[in-house]
Order: C-alpha cells, then structure tokens, then sequence
C-alpha cells in the first residue's frame, strides 16, 4: 500500500499564520464545527491553570520524603490522580531521578512531547529545531547554553519522548537547600529542573 | 526515506535560546488560538492524535522549515479537514454559514475541562507476554512504517539498526504505525530502551552517555549475541 497522495490545502490560505487561524476558524464556526467559547475555555486553561507549579508541587513533596519518593518513582499515575494532575498529554507519566551518577534531560526529537498537566504548554525552545536536534547528540553543549555544567564523572542520560510515556525529571536538592519547607522549595524547582535543563537554583 | 521532522542528532542546528522564564505561555494570541482551535477539531474525532502528527509530518520540507511552531499545527489541520472530507478548501476563503452533519459532536465551553482532564490514555491489554525482558540486548530496524510507504513512524532515524538494551517494560500501546493510517490500533509492547551514545554517534561528546527512546515491540528483534 502507498502514500496517500499528499495533498497540501494550506497553501490556499493566507500565508500570514495570524490571518491563516482566523479563516480556519471562522469556516468552522459558520459550519457550526466548533464553539468559540469553548476555545476561550480552552486558552485559560494553559494560559491560567495548567502550568509547572503542578509539576513542582509532585517535585517538592518528593524531594521532603522518601515514602513520597520511592511511591512517585514506582507508581505515579496513583499520586497524579491523588492530586488532580491527570489529563491530555500526562496520560502515561514515569518519574526519572538525578543523582550524582546520572543526569536526566528529556526531549521530543520527532514533535514537541511534553507532560502537560505537570509542566503546561511546552516552552519555545523545547520545540525548537535547534533542541530537537542537538540535545541528543551533544547534551552537554546544549547544557552549557542553559549555562549549566555538569560534574566530569556525572553521566547524562537522554529521554526521548516518541512514545506516549512523558517524562517528568526529579532534580536533585543542593545542600543550601535542605531546610526549606514545602512551599519554599515549590519556588525554586523550575520547569526547566524538571525537564533536565536547569538544575535547582541555577538560573533558568 | 526520511521525513523532515525526524531531527534527531541532524548537523547545522545553531544555539539553542532558551528563553526567559517570564516568557508568556502564548507569545502571540494567535498561537493560542492555533493551539484551541486544534485541541477543540479533534472533539469531531474524524482523526486521531497519530492522524494529527502524521499530517504536520507531511508538510512539505520547505515549510515545515519555515513556518513556526504553530503555523505547522494550523497549516497541517487544514490539510486534515479538507482530506478527512470534513469541509472544503474553498470555505478556507467562502465559508458558508450551514449547519454541518458533525456539529452534534462540537466541543462545547462547558465540557473542555473534562475533555482536557481525561485524556486519552493509549495503553491497552493485550494477550500475548512480552517478547523481550528488562536487560536483553536488542538490535533495531530500519526507520520506516511496514504498512504505508512514506507512512508515520515513531522509531527515529538516529536509532535505526542500533543496538541498545531493554530497560523499561510498558505494557502494550496503540501501534502509531497503523493507527495514523486507519489501519486499527493493533496495540503492542512498548519498551524503554537504551542505546550508548558510543553506539549511536561517531564522535559522541561522552561515549558512555545514554538515549533511552520508547520503542515499540515490532521496531526491534533480538540482537545476536557474540
């Protein structure tokens, strides 16, 4: 069996992409295939509710106890529904620790895979050509563009995201650290913690 | 045979700008709608997300380079309703104001919440066992769908005819390879496995680093032991 003859409609749009959504969208409102309240509901929800404080919180519980820990490792779609943090594009979620031996960074080479209910909607550059294509081949370069540096013997390990497994990283706690309360460290455990590049308390 | 997406360890790639952390979620309203108007299409379920990441694959290269994130999105939806037969592209520029046969299915306002927080969870149960365990050696094939020549896959190019090591076992998911192309879900085991950087690049940056890729069961055999 072959290839569906590939047939590109787009190109019968504006090419301007602001006017090219606006035209989409009002041939399908006319036809009464979508609501524009509903994508006004929609936009709240990742512009307002959804975003990586979810993610933080799961993280920060995390890093304050072992049983928490060892259970978000193990089994984590029980903690994510505990917590309201299932749905759309989090429907798989595995937990991947850093340790002093290995580094985790996660990517999606071939889309732009990413857990939404913990992180929200991905940033730019994770979706951008020059991650996508690099971080796979030269993580540590891409590290040091996120100015982070990793200790020499500290190995890096690489998640690609082709599945619908997402992947959500658990940063290490620096010592300075360890005497912040719960809500403290929900502060400074970043999105970009969470996906591998950032660590806590560098900059991103 | 590859596609244009398909970057993974692709030379020429600049810096990667990571941003401010007070960035917006949505630098233009517009990608915002992009994003709701794409989210609230798939509701008419005349596709599915494999569907949907297919049709952005085959944009041609020459735009799939050019336009930004969400031009691809809205540009690749197009193509899909005018494919699926959902509307014409002439209503791109005329459209018409007539109730459509689908419009029962339209998303409504007060069911996004409950459409978001449900998802759709793509694992399923399946009878046979795995065919590979945790820690077996398994070598790749080549990165093409078996079924439609130039169809979605998700083994990436950089891993092709690899070996790499067996690390996680998933259970059975939704096969991407036939669903793109309405050929069914036939779900199989999904496996973490792990490649060496040493085995993947010529010239690693740290030849014991490691990509662990989700890969499904047919992508892969056992690899000949020495």
């Amino acid at each position: 069996m072959s290839h569906d003859v590939e047939k590109h409609s787009h190109s019968l749009l504006p090419s301007d992409p602001e006017l090219k959504v606006k035209a989409l969208e009002t041939a399908l409102v006319k036809r009464g295939l979508i609501d524009p309240a509903a994508l006004d509901e929609i936009i709240d929800t990742y512009q307002n509710k959804i975003g990586p404080k979810n993610g933080a919180k799961i993280i920060a519980k995390a890093l304050l106890d072992k049983n928490f820990k060892k259970a978000l490792i193990d089994d984590p779609m029980q903690i994510l529904e505990k917590h309201g943090f299932l749905g759309r594009q989090g429907e798989h979620v595995k937990v991947v620790e850093n340790t002093p031996k290995i580094h985790n960074i996660v990517v999606c080479t071939l889309c732009s895979c990413y857990p939404w209910p913990l992180l929200g909607i991905p940033p730019t550059w994770y979706k951008s050509d020059e991650y996508r294509s690099r971080v796979v081949r030269e993580p540590r370069k891409c590290l040091s563009e996120f100015g982070v540096t990793l200790p020499k013997n500290t190995k890096v390990r690489v998640w690609d995201s082709t599945a619908e497994i997402r992947y959500l990283v658990l940063p290490i706690l620096p010592d300075k650290y360890k005497d912040f309360d719960e809500e403290q460290l929900i502060e400074i455990i970043s999105r970009d913690a969470m996906i591998g590049t950032a660590l806590i308390g560098s900059s991103s | 045979m590859s596609r244009v997406h398909d970057m993974g360890g692709r030379f020429g790639d600049g810096k990667v700008q990571p941003g401010s952390i007070t960035d917006k979620t949505f630098k233009e309203e517009w990608h915002a709608r992009a994003l709701a108007v794409t989210l609230a299409s798939g509701s008419l379920r005349q596709w599915n997300l494999d569907m949907s990441r297919h049709s952005r694959e085959c944009l041609p290269p020459k735009d799939y380079c050019a336009f930004s994130y969400y031009d691809k999105w809205i540009s690749a939806l197009a193509n899909l309703l005018v494919n699926k037969g959902v509307i014409s592209a002439d209503e791109f520029l005329n459209p018409i104001l007539k109730t459509h046969p689908l419009s029962s299915r339209k998303l409504l306002a007060a069911d996004v919440a409950g459409v978001l927080s449900r998802g759709a969870p793509t694992s399923r149960s399946v009878e046979d066992s795995p065919k590979f365990l945790v820690g077996q050696r398994v070598k790749t094939r080549r990165a093409d769908n078996k079924f439609i020549s130039g169809g979605h896959t998700r083994l990436p190019k950089y891993v092709e005819r690899s070996e790499g090591k067996i690390e996680i076992c998933h259970g059975a998911h939704v096969f991407p390879d036939t669903h793109a192309h309405n050929l069914g879900e036939q779900p199989e085991h999904l496996y973490t496995v792990s490649f060496l950087a040493s085995e993947l690049w010529e010239s690693p940056e740290n030849p014991g680093d490691t990509l662990c890729v989700d890969i499904w069961e047919s992508y892969m055999e056992p690899a000949n032991v020495p």
